[in-house]
């Protein structure tokens, strides 16, 4: 059947995941029965193991539904060294359900897949090699894709039931207190993985530093850990985030970021106490440069900033232009540093910062939030999850999640080499253009019809030409030429849900 | 008509083309390796095989390596190509512009 978002879902596979087809952007207000974690009692006074084998022979059975976070993103040493066991000690048919995966581990999913490990994983995306097995059928069952947001929620709702936990971190004492800010390995906010500590049933930490008995700020704490297992590395420091961030040069880039300012300080929501999200993308950095002169000339602070944090929204934080960073990761080494220093810089967890099935998430208090894509078609919906041959190469993160905001930009080039960037129909739909406010391009912006105040707000502005989407598409295919459409067979090999839990599109298998 | 000589012309830069031409005694071999061969390796193909028309060579060996060029580029590198081989670079052939 047809979705809301005009996407053609096959009623077996919603009736195989007993899915509902994605039908609108609001949550309503549910009662939600919530599952709780097996609990095994210990009074020893170490949960230290010495070895991964060990611990893996301990907790891993058939079946079960293992879990990692990204927070070490491409320096990540301890996703390796788990599966490398999980592998050699014969275990099968394992669902992998990780915050999301970074090419570091796809190597060894790949392994895992064809051996028959692991043959069911939900993540917020996968690129490289991985992405493009899973887009060739590699894996039987289709894999499952969820923004952050809907993955604390499937946890929180038992859709993803975690039977054993392993999730690296920079410090931990002999009980599991541990947090991300301290250590060679330190990354910050420990967001995404406070989910799994809080709802698996088996938790074990990795960690390179084990520190004198009690460990504070302890975020992951010492009530919800079973096994502590020191290694020689969690993670290389200089991969798990990006060094200095550079300004951009690049025209292009900073063209879009003057625009995207532009349409944020002549919007409604740019007054004081105001709230905003940006990526980590050059141009989203160059936005909030933009924006901080903007916020300094007109006396203006936000209240805060929110979602992946980089060193510029940091130096906000320092500036007093900004009161408070809620943080749920961090891009950067400043933004991680920062997190230590500054009182101001709260962690929070993925279901504070997005879940729509809670008692109010962060997202629904976002003023701004500017979000990047792959693809924008011509209703607004965004793909950020397969590349221009259809192969998966992505993933949704908080995209859904923060588009939820009052005011939502999707900042893009109109065309990226040859390829189109507005296109009429995204291969892909991942968030919905009911979600999508403004559209901005070099050229200049679209505004989504439904927003004819916004279109009110924005229509004087000198500097910035407002477009049609369906002229946008077109300006770009002229440059580009018509696409053939791309070519996929009729199997199904990864789902996208919608941050509520249904189902908003389907990935098929790329035929070359 | 053959060409005279192998030919290169463009780089591997992004959204630039490299297209070699080399002698061949039989018709047009033409080989793509684009990222967006998918979506674009007809229009690349078809604006190569124009450019070859348009200066009368058929029996030629066409590699085209594409980065994303836009059709304009392709053209251009491939008339650059063609008047490499053909030996007549110092005489530019407006009328095929």
């Amino acid at each position: 059947m047809e979705n809301k978002s005009k996407r053609v879902i096959p009623d077996k596979i919603l009736q195989a995941g007993h899915y509902q087809p994605f039908e609108s952007t609001d949550f309503g207000q549910p009662t939600i029965q919530r599952v709780a974690p097996k609990v095994t009692a210990q009074t020893g006074p170490s949960k230290v193991l010495d070895s991964v084998k060990k611990v893996v022979a301990e907790t891993v059975q058939d079946g079960m539904t293992i879990s990692f976070h990204h927070h070490f993103r491409e320096g990540d040493f301890v996703f390796n060294q788990v599966m490398r066991e999980v592998i050699d000690q014969g275990y099968q048919d394992l669902t992998l359900a990780p915050s999301s995966l970074t090419n570091v581990m796809n190597d060894i999913v790949v392994e895992a897949i064809e051996k028959g490990v692991v043959t069911n994983i939900t993540s917020s995306g996968m690129r490289g090699s991985l992405g493009n097995a899973i887009s060739h059928g590699a894996l039987k069952n289709p894999v499952i894709f969820r923004s952050h947001g809907n993955r604390a929620r499937a946890i929180e709702a038992g859709d993803i039931k975690i039977d054993v936990a392993f999730l690296g971190v920079p410090n931990a004492d002999e009980m599991g207190n541990a947090n991300g800010q301290n250590g060679t390995a330190a990354f910050g906010s420990l967001g995404y993985a406070l989910m799994d500590a809080q709802y698996a049933d088996c938790l074990v930490l990795l960690t390179d530093e084990l520190m004198p008995y009690p460990n504070t700020p302890a975020s992951i704490k010492q009530t919800q850990v079973d096994y502590v297992v020191q290694v020689d590395k969690v993670g290389d420091p200089d991969k798990i985030g990006s060094g200095a961030t550079r300004f951009t040069k690049n025209p292009k880039e900073l063209q879009i970021a003057r625009m995207v300012n532009e349409v944020i300080i002549h919007s409604p929501y740019f007054k004081d106490g105001f709230s905003f999200q940006t990526g980590s993308g050059g141009a989203a950095l160059a936005v909030t440069r933009f924006l901080r002169q903007s916020m300094i000339e007109k006396q203006i602070r936000a209240s805060f900033a929110l979602g992946g944090i980089t060193k510029p929204t940091t130096d906000l934080l320092k500036e007093g232009l900004v009161q408070k960073v809620m943080d749920v990761q961090d891009f950067d080494k400043g933004a991680a540093f920062s997190m230590k220093e500054s009182p101001n810089q709260q962690e929070i967890d993925a279901s504070w910062y997005a879940d729509p099935a809670n008692k109010g998430a962060m997202v629904d208090k976002l003023d701004v939030a500017i979000l990047s894509a792959l693809e924008i078609d011509t209703d607004f919906n965004v793909n950020v999850m397969t590349g221009s041959d259809g192969v998966i190469r992505g993933a949704i993160g908080g995209h859904q999640d923060a588009a939820t905001a009052n005011l939502t930009i999707i900042s893009a080039p109109l065309v990226r080499g040859r390829i189109a960037t507005v296109v009429p129909k995204v291969t892909t739909a991942i968030t919905p253009g009911a979600s999508i406010d403004v559209l901005v391009t070099e050229l200049g912006i679209a505004i989504n019809p439904g927003r004819t105040d916004l279109q009110a707000a924005l229509e004087k502005v000198p500097g910035l030409p407002i477009f049609t989407i369906e002229e946008l598409q077109q300006r770009a295919e002229k440059i580009v030429g018509q696409a053939k459409p791309l070519e996929f067979t009729d199997r199904v090999v990864a789902l996208a849900e919608y941050r509520d839990g249904s189902l908003i599109d389907v990935i098929k298998e790329v035929k070359d | 008509m053959q060409i005279k000589q192998s030919a290169l012309a463009g780089t591997l830069e992004s959204s630039d083309v490299q297209i070699m031409l080399s002698p061949a005694k039989q018709g047009i071999q033409f080989d793509l390796v684009s990222d967006v061969a998918k979506q674009f390796g007809d229009q690349i193909k078809a604006t190569v095989l124009a450019v070859l028309a348009a200066y009368d060579i058929d029996q030629v060996t066409v590699k085209v390596v594409d980065k994303g060029a836009l059709d304009p580029v392709i053209k251009a590198r491939a008339i650059t190509a063609c008047q490499r081989a053909l030996a007549i670079a110092d005489q530019p052939q407006w009328e095929v512009l």
